[in-house]
């Protein structure tokens, strides 16, 4: 397990440096996420090496990572009741067209596979 | 009993058994609306409200799970490894419909919360919403909105994915998986890529991917639109 997480953490570390000595607009972990990618590709990894199973078992509970940002929301209750048609049709509308617009244009362009 | 706030065992202990609690609900009734990420927030959240704690305390206790959102990122590049034969035929329809994708997140939340007389201050706020919380956060803080609230809206967007997302994919007769992945991990980042994954593997591979790349196109669209359209 600590073997997978150094490989975790190293290709984070690596993607924040290469953001920083770059300046590009990227968040560093998903340079890193790059990275990783790259490495696995390379070394054809299979299903038992520790870098895979630590990113499984970590993507199991990828929920569990979000929820002290969305509890958050607990102290903009009142800047959202004031707000709540703004808010609730933006968030709502914007997200169902990102989603058709995507969906559509992968369709179209040739993601036909199932 | 102050020692209890203070520590972080609490917000921990709290989070961990609200998550759990939402896992059991999801496995007893297996019903979209009992994502985990859903029932813990709303128990958590109203804990805190019953208890009266500092939601900046409860951030600081938990920054330990926060923190990981980093290395499950770098993660997500497991699951794109296993579906890399079938990245060839996408490169083009990826980099066409994810950066459409992130112009029309940012400039529909914008004009909509506009046209229904939202502030200035939160059309900034709502504009990065689709990115991953870090990079949301980070984007709302570095264009002149509310951090904090953009890191809640970005979960709400992402609980949406994940309970209303194949659904509505389904009603809009997108059927290829690797049109849904694209189109889940391109509006709701993480938390529709959790449900993508146990949806289907070539699904949640590419809802990783299109996570990591709409998290790219909003940093770079969202100065440009904000200054159009502001």
């Amino acid at each position: 397990m600590i073997t997978g997480l150094t490989w975790l953490l190293g290709c984070q570390l690596v993607g924040e440096v290469l953001v920083r000595l770059t300046d590009a607009p990227v968040p560093g972990p998903v340079v890193g996420m790059v990275v990783l990618f790259v490495v696995l590709q390379v070394r054809r990894a299979a299903d038992d090496v520790p870098v895979v199973r630590v990113s499984d078992a970590l993507l199991r509970h990828l929920q569990l990572l979000f929820v002290p940002a969305g509890a958050g929301v607990v102290g903009y209750l009142s800047v959202l009741r004031e707000d709540a048609l703004p808010v609730t049709v933006a968030l709502v509308g914007s997200w169902v067209l990102g989603l058709a617009v995507v969906g559509w244009t992968v369709s179209l362009l040739g993601g036909r596979e199932r | 009993m102050s020692w209890l706030t203070d520590s972080p065992l609490f917000p921990l202990v709290l989070t961990l058994l609200a998550y759990q609690a939402g896992r059991s609900l999801q496995a007893r009734t297996g019903h979209a609306l009992a994502q985990p990420v859903l029932v813990a927030v709303v128990l958590v959240g109203a804990v805190l409200l019953v208890l009266d704690v500092d939601v900046a305390d409860y951030r600081d206790g938990t920054a330990l799970l926060t923190f990981l959102l980093g290395p499950a990122t770098v993660a997500l590049a497991v699951p794109l490894h296993r579906q890399a034969h079938r990245l060839r035929g996408l490169l083009v329809p990826l980099l066409v419909a994810v950066p459409l994708g992130a112009l029309v997140s940012v400039g529909s939340a914008v004009l909509v919360a506009r046209g229904l007389g939202g502030d200035e201050l939160l059309q900034r706020t709502l504009a990065p919403k689709a990115a991953t919380a870090p990079v949301s956060i980070a984007l709302s803080g570095e264009n002149g909105g509310i951090p904090q609230l953009t890191a809640a809206l970005t979960i709400v967007a992402g609980i949406l994915g994940a309970v209303a997302g194949p659904a509505v994919l389904t009603l809009l007769r997108v059927r290829s998986r690797t049109a849904r992945g694209i189109a889940m991990g391109s509006v709701s980042h993480g938390i529709g890529t959790s449900r993508a994954l146990a949806e289907d593997r070539t699904e949640g591979a590419f809802s990783g991917l299109a996570m990591g790349l709409i998290a790219l196109a909003t940093s770079l669209v969202l100065p440009i639109l904000l200054a159009l359209l502001l």
